[in-house]
């Protein structure tokens, strides 16, 4: 049902916009493409169809489940209810490592060097959160934004140092998260991100419910709990490389959506990461149409939908937890 | 040592059954926390693990269990060498409570149980009625039955306890190591989980419990290995070997055995003047 609650966004989704175009006619561009029948509509309304549209509002929904799934995982191996590749530092690590082969002119680089960026600022988390002690949640957030804090700041001297003129407004969209540049390689490296590292994350829904009650509770139960955790942080950061690299730094999706989820259907994460996926595929296709349609001709940056719509809800997972401890 | 496993063997016919350790080492962050143990505890029988705090129980279980990266040593049971088996073979034969783990998830207290499956289960397998039957039988076991839907983050010390014990159980271990199963625990309930580790091992499991309270192992225990300051100190029949002596000289108490006919014996306690 869900499944069948993406394809319709898709499908509503590509009909948003300033050309009136159908549902009916957004199926018959995609058989069109696909090899079946003659396009319903002319060139120039196929090609916002084919060229603009469906791989924005494709890459959107590989972005929203990624970042979905980064975040079931983050919170999963991390123990932590607040963790998300955003809080964590592995967005603003991906940007830096983007902007940077971005302006030497690599956009080849571009995802190798958000998932590089990503890995190393996971990396630096999670040593900063150890370094004083054991690793608490509160103390994984606090070094993320540490971590968030250094890399923003970074990757704000090298645009400013490079960039000038109008590319500083472009730039300035991306990091805050938009979808507006996303053609068939965004869908292309978003959804190959999605298979590489949801396959490993799909098979250990079980193994993520076993590691909730700690590593040698893990371990007493025949989990590999070193090798778990590795593939699973290196997983979530693949994902949220990929995704940065074609949207940016997208925020809060990958802590709201498993939250929401969770909700409904319960912590089991055989369920819950399928589940998040089609959820955070839809939301962000639907939160991307937002954004772009609220003030049409301008656009807003994605990113700013989700932060306002995940803000207050972080602000009030936090004060539940306040409460409970 | 020697006498315990004559007196094993003689009981039981067979010289591997049980768990046999030795030359048990961790060390931990520099320090020396194991120091070169052998000990045994035969099948069939309830060991109770004692000495003064960080005497090393805890870390002795963990080694036991096979989890610890910084031991060494051989692990024997039933013959096996456990050190060389799979993981997952691992998981099937020995099980381990822990004291105090406790979860941020809001799995159910079947789910969490459930969890006890895995070992049994291969990655694709969803849980068969088999798997879900021995959930339910485990639960039962440990008086929780009606705590099934119930969120495992909401319980009590004592509950979860008793849910981590049936999870246990539901892995239908060879080897059931417990740190501190009754801690958290009323006395009714505490009572019952040893009149249970008393079942079990009649069933042929061998359990290993370490216990703070001596008086719950004097009462409780067949057998008593006893450490101080991470070696062994004494081991043997808890009746023999758990005496007044052998209290003073490890926790400087003087002690007193108590016991009455048709009673499980306790103990007296009082300060060395």
């Amino acid at each position: 049902m869900l499944a069948a609650a993406v394809l319709a966004s898709v499908t509503f989704a590509v009909t948003f916009g300033p050309a009136q175009i159908t549902p009916a006619e957004v199926w018959g561009s995609i058989l069109h493409h696909l090899g079946i029948g003659p396009s319903p509509l002319n060139p120039l309304r196929d090609s916002i169809v084919w060229q603009l549209r469906l791989p924005r509002v494709l890459t959107a929904g590989a972005v929203g489940a990624g970042l979905a799934l980064a975040g079931v995982v983050m919170q999963a191996i991390t123990r932590n209810p607040l963790a998300d590749p955003y809080l964590l530092g592995l967005s603003s690590g991906a940007s830096l490592g983007a902007v940077a082969v971005l302006l030497l002119g690599s956009a080849l680089l571009l995802p190798f060097a958000a998932f590089l960026g990503a890995v190393i600022a996971l990396a630096a988390t999670l040593l900063l959160a150890g370094a004083f002690g054991r690793i608490t949640p509160g103390r994984t957030i606090l070094a993320g934004i540490a971590v968030s804090a250094l890399a923003g700041a970074i990757t704000s001297l090298i645009i400013f140092w490079t960039v000038t003129g109008d590319s500083y407004r472009e730039i300035l969209a991306w990091l805050l998260g938009s979808l507006a540049g996303a053609r068939w390689p965004a869908v292309t490296i978003a959804v190959v991100a999605i298979v590489v590292a949801g396959i490993p994350i799909m098979l250990s829904g079980r193994v993520l419910d076993a590691v909730a009650f700690g590593d040698t509770s893990a371990a007493t139960l025949g989990i590999n709990v070193s090798a778990t955790r590795w593939i699973m942080l290196t997983a979530a950061a693949l994902l949220t490389g990929a995704m940065v690299s074609v949207s940016g730094a997208i925020g809060f999706v990958g802590l709201i959506l498993p939250h929401a989820v969770r909700l409904l259907v319960g912590p089991r994460h055989r369920l819950l990461l399928p589940l998040s996926a089609l959820v955070g595929a839809s939301f962000l296709i639907w939160a991307d149409t937002v954004a772009r349609s609220l003030f049409d001709p301008r656009e807003l940056p994605v990113g700013i939908v989700t932060a306002i719509i995940g803000a207050p809800i972080f602000a009030v997972l936090l004060a539940r937890r306040k409460v409970a401890s | 040592m020697s006498g315990f496993g004559a007196e094993s063997a003689g009981t039981r016919g067979l010289e591997s059954d049980g768990l046999y350790a030795e030359r048990l080492t961790v060390h931990r962050d520099g320090h020396l926390i194991i120091d070169g143990i052998d000990c045994r505890a035969p099948s069939g029988a309830v060991t109770a693990l004692i000495g003064p705090n960080g005497s090393g129980k805890s870390t002795l279980l963990h080694a036991l269990a096979t989890v610890l990266a910084s031991s060494s040593g051989v692990i024997r049971f039933d013959g096996d060498d456990l050190t060389a088996l799979h993981r997952r073979e691992r998981a099937r034969t020995i099980a381990l409570v822990e004291q105090d783990a406790s979860t941020e998830l809001s799995l159910s207290v079947t789910e969490t149980v459930a969890l006890g499956r895995i070992p049994h289960q291969g990655i694709f397998a969803d849980e068969s009625d088999a798997d879900r039957a021995i959930t339910r039988e485990a639960l039962e076991t440990v008086s929780m039955s009606d705590f099934a839907t119930r969120d495992v983050t909401e319980l009590s010390g004592g509950e979860r306890q008793r849910v981590l014990l049936a999870r246990a159980l539901a892995q239908e271990p060879r080897l059931l190591l417990l740190d501190e199963p009754t801690n958290h625990l009323d006395i009714s309930a505490q009572l019952a989980t040893l009149a249970l580790l008393h079942e079990l091992a009649a069933s042929g499991v061998t359990v290993i419990a370490a216990l703070h309270d001596l008086t719950l192992a004097a009462g409780w225990s067949d057998h008593v290995i006893v450490l101080a300051d991470g070696r062994v100190v004494a081991a043997g029949a808890t009746a023999t070997t758990l005496t007044p002596q052998l209290i003073d000289e490890v926790y400087g108490v003087r002690a007193e055995i108590v016991a009455r006919k048709g009673h499980r014996p306790t103990i007296a306690f009082s300060r060395r003047d």
